[in-house]
């Protein structure tokens, strides 16, 4: 077992040095300078003398390998360096919404998790009962529904019928649970619903397979307890594909709730993510898909872990 | 039951329509009577986005001037009352003289104003805070220096005396002073330290800094020691940061804010007026930003004056306001100057220029035989490059592409992501395109130093070089009486968009803010940027 989580490991490092790489040189073709983009726009005085000045001060006035160079030299230290919009050090920008990403990332994965599984499990025990079909409509319709959109409606409902809008500003859950709640639990929900759309479907699907195995129909021979055979057998190995989903939604929900937090207010990952690219941030948007990249690759290592551990059989691979 | 339901939220909806007209209506005609100003509360607004540093010298954004003017002087103002927002009064300087040559300003400073830290704040302050905005040092920028090139000399003869020494005498130099941006910091720290205020706050002004969680909000409290006694009025402010756009509207919908200072659309006021009712008012201005229409002097047919005048004199600007001031942040047609300010053309004479006659059979017959005469076929097609945010480009963009069919010219409507966009147009890399310009006071040299030629201007992307309009863009602002600058002004923009039609205007922007009622002693002006130290604001309850 430790050779496999060690090899897993090592498997990590060429794995982000790509991701690097390619975002290091997919940024510096994209049209577009943010030197321009601050201090040109709309000024009627725009300086050259200025874009200069910022060029040299942003390192951009240097040939691309040397700041690729030197780039690379503080992400082996991992030192991500500072914003070249604001200045101020990438890891600030990100502890200021990592917190917000993050509770909004394990909320959305509770409410999908409690509403997959029961929804799935009992879909699949009562196939083709209103059950099943009440189940498939729901998750279909979590399917076709954009998060935002949900939470576009959840806004407005609660802005007409209640005249009552969340909270506007971020407040830890240590600082004051209630006002937490309050403002995450609706983005949480809309975006838990979609995302227990996709799980409800896989639960489904994975337990209709699963109780057709031979061993749930020797257990079964076997006089076991129906709730056991479920928990025990059958659950267990339809959680496979199932923890699959759920880990990889989840690594998206850091970084990717693009449009949901702005239709929220939320000061998280994602509209950090989208200004930075619209900024030409180069430093921060390479922090930042560096940053997605890890979570993608941990949270992968993780489920590789799982299986370990819920399919003895691949540890031995 | 039904049916009465319907009548009744028809009813309610009415009501709601007619209480929000009558507020639109009262704001219109008495929003400047103002009852005795009321002490407390915290005011709390949107801004849209956020600075990338926190120093106004080099920044160029609103959302720096929003959240943080409170905290700041400035040597001059615009008058917070006036609605042209081209009234300029004494900020810190408590009076001034100019030499008859008009190449020297003396100034007068307060005595007993203090620095948020309980310093005093005296004429080596507002020097040393100029010497950085008008020359940096090497490793400065200075956004805005490009407007001081006037400026010889600053001196500091006493602490209560400031000295310009002009060049040459400069029309729009009391303007220049009155910048929103130009806060005067302490001599101390800049001596120190030149980069300080890109990381830190600390002014003189009526509120004093209190935070900015970044992405989230800007807080800040009412400075005891204000030098105009009495002021400001309320206790504190915040300033959210919320950078969608529905999102703005429901905060000032749901009371969550009084205000945003920017602006909305049409149907974003309708929806916070509707819900609101009595509870909201609005203020609106003709806006000092606008869009043009910029044509690649490189590129043919647009190096022909003729082809380039046709554009122009296909739009029917009269119809296009009123159709598009509907769905669109755009009303007044206007030439170089906000309609109704002191150096605007008037309406009479704008209809003598090409594109603004309101015979617009006329206009279009003449546009097709320039077309004809420059040899430019029927149905000719031509990329229109325009930046993908949709208020208001999109829908003027779409209406350009339908004024242009008109005389036989097929606009390729290219909407595009801002950045590429901004690139593209300073490359060079288009045709005909949209362009933008907002000036943070309505002001004849910042309004049309755009204009002048490649290689003095570094946003003129229409890639032409006229000597005559350089020199009369000098003229004007060298032009001490008023009477005489006009003239050259009407000059410059009878070459720029009749004669040379090197850039035309399409239709002024329209500044919309609806508020809450609470909000007392706010003017709106044709400027974004203007308005935001809010000592004369106060809130009703």
């Amino acid at each position: 077992m430790t050779r496999y989580i060690v090899k897993r490991l090592l498997l990590m490092i060429p794995t982000l040095l790509s991701v690097a790489v390619i975002i290091f040189f997919l940024m510096r073709i994209v049209p577009g300078d943010i030197v321009e983009l601050r201090f040109a726009g709309e000024s009627a005085y725009a300086q050259k003398e200025n874009l200069d000045k910022e060029r040299a001060r942003l390192g951009l006035d240097k040939p691309i390998w040397t700041q690729f160079v030197t780039w690379m030299g503080g992400l082996l230290r991992l030192d991500f360096g500072t914003s070249m919009w604001t200045g101020a050090p990438i890891s600030e920008e990100i502890r200021l919404r990592f917190a917000l990403s993050l509770q909004l990332a394990i909320m959305a994965t509770i409410v999908a998790i409690l509403l997959a599984i029961p929804l799935g499990v009992i879909a699949a025990l009562r196939q083709d009962t209103w059950v099943d079909y009440a189940v498939r409509i729901m998750s279909i319709a979590g399917l076709a529904t954009p998060s935002f959109w949900l939470g576009i409606v959840f806004i407005l409902g609660l802005l007409i019928i209640f005249k009552w809008l969340p909270p506007m500003v971020y407040t830890p859950f240590w600082v004051n649970p209630v006002q937490n709640l309050a403002q995450l639990i609706w983005p949480a929900l809309a975006v838990g619903y979609r995302y227990s759309a996709v799980a409800t479907r896989m639960t489904r699907s994975a337990m209709l397979e699963v109780l057709r195995e031979d061993y749930i129909r020797t257990a079964r021979a076997k006089g076991l307890w129906e709730k056991l055979i479920l928990s025990r057998h059958a659950l267990k190995n339809a959680m496979l594909p199932v923890l699959t989903v759920i880990a990889l939604e989840f690594a998206f929900l850091i970084g990717g709730l693009v449009v949901t937090e702005q239709v929220f207010n939320l000061n998280g990952l994602g509209l950090l993510f989208v200004e930075a690219i619209g900024h030409r941030d180069y430093t921060l948007t390479q922090a930042l898909v560096m940053l997605v990249a890890f979570v993608f690759i941990f949270v992968n290592f993780l489920v590789d872990l799982a299986y370990a551990w819920l399919d003895p059989r691949i540890r031995f691979r | 039951m039904t049916r009465v339901r319907f009548r009744t939220s028809t009813l309610r909806a009415l009501i709601a329509g007619v209480a929000g007209v009558m507020s639109m209506l009262f704001t219109t005609a008495g929003g400047e009577a103002q009852d005795k100003p009321r002490y407390g509360g915290e005011l709390v607004f949107v801004v849209p986005t956020e600075p990338a540093s926190y120093d106004a010298h080099r920044e160029g954004t609103f959302a720096l001037v929003h959240p943080l003017a409170p905290v700041y002087s400035t040597l001059l103002r615009f008058d917070p009352t006036d609605r042209t927002g081209t009234k300029v009064i004494g900020d810190l300087a408590e009076s001034w003289t100019v030499a008859k040559d008009g190449r020297t300003y003396t100034f007068k400073i307060r005595r007993g104003v203090k620095f948020h830290d309980g310093s005093d704040l005296t004429s080596k302050d507002v020097k040393a805070s100029y010497d950085k905005i008008v020359n940096p040092p090497a490793d400065v920028v200075s956004f805005r220096k490009g407007q001081y090139t006037a400026v010889e000399a600053i001196e500091a003869p006493d602490p209560s005396t400031v000295i310009f020494r002009l060049k040459w005498p400069a029309a729009s130099m009391i303007t220049a002073l009155a910048s929103p941006f130009n806060w005067i910091y302490k001599a101390d720290i800049l001596a120190k330290d030149m980069h300080w205020y890109e990381t830190h706050v600390m002014g003189s002004g009526p509120f004093v800094f209190v935070e900015h969680v970044k992405g989230a909000y800007w807080a800040g409290k009412k400075n005891p020691s204000y030098w105009d006694k009495g002021k400001p009025y309320l206790d504190s402010y915040r300033a959210l940061v919320v950078k969608d756009g529905n999102a703005q509207v429901a905060a000032v919908r749901a009371e969550r804010a009084h205000i945003q200072f920017r602006g909305f659309t049409p149907a974003e006021r309708d929806s916070i007026v509707q819900a609101l009712g009595p509870k909201a008012t609005v203020q609106e201005s003709p806006w000092d930003c606008v869009l043009l229409v910029g044509m690649n002097h490189e590129k043919k047919p647009w190096d022909d004056k003729r082809a380039r005048k046709a554009l122009t004199l296909a739009l029917d600007r009269y119809q296009g306001s009123q159709a598009l001031s509907k769905i669109a942040v755009v009303k007044s047609v206007g030439g170089v100057q906000v309609p109704g300010t002191p150096f605007a053309t008037p309406p009479e004479e704008l209809e003598k220029l090409a594109g603004y006659s309101r015979d617009i059979a006329k206009s279009r017959a003449e546009a097709r035989r320039l077309l004809k005469e420059a040899g430019v076929p029927d149905n000719f097609s031509f990329g229109l490059k325009n930046r993908n945010v949709p208020m208001p480009y999109e829908a003027v963009a779409i209406w350009l592409v339908d004024q242009w069919r008109q005389i036989g010219l097929q606009a390729r409507h290219e909407f595009i992501e801002s950045t590429k966009w901004e690139a593209d147009l300073r490359e060079g890399n288009y045709e005909v395109a949209v362009d933008t310009q907002c000036s943070y006071a309505v002001d004849p040299d910042l309004d049309l130093y755009k204009f002048q030629s490649m290689g003095i201007s570094g946003n003129n992307y229409g890639r032409y070089v006229d000597k005559v309009l350089d020199d009369l863009y000098q003229k004007q602002s060298r032009a001490l009486d008023a009477e005489e600058r006009k003239k050259w002004v009407r000059d410059f923009e009878r070459r720029l968009v009749d004669e040379e039609a090197h850039y035309f205007y399409t239709l002024q922007w329209h500044r919309i803010i609806p508020h809450s009622v609470k909000l007392r002693g706010w003017t709106v002006t044709p400027s974004h940027y203007l308005n935001n130290q809010l000592d004369t604001v106060w809130l009703s309850e």
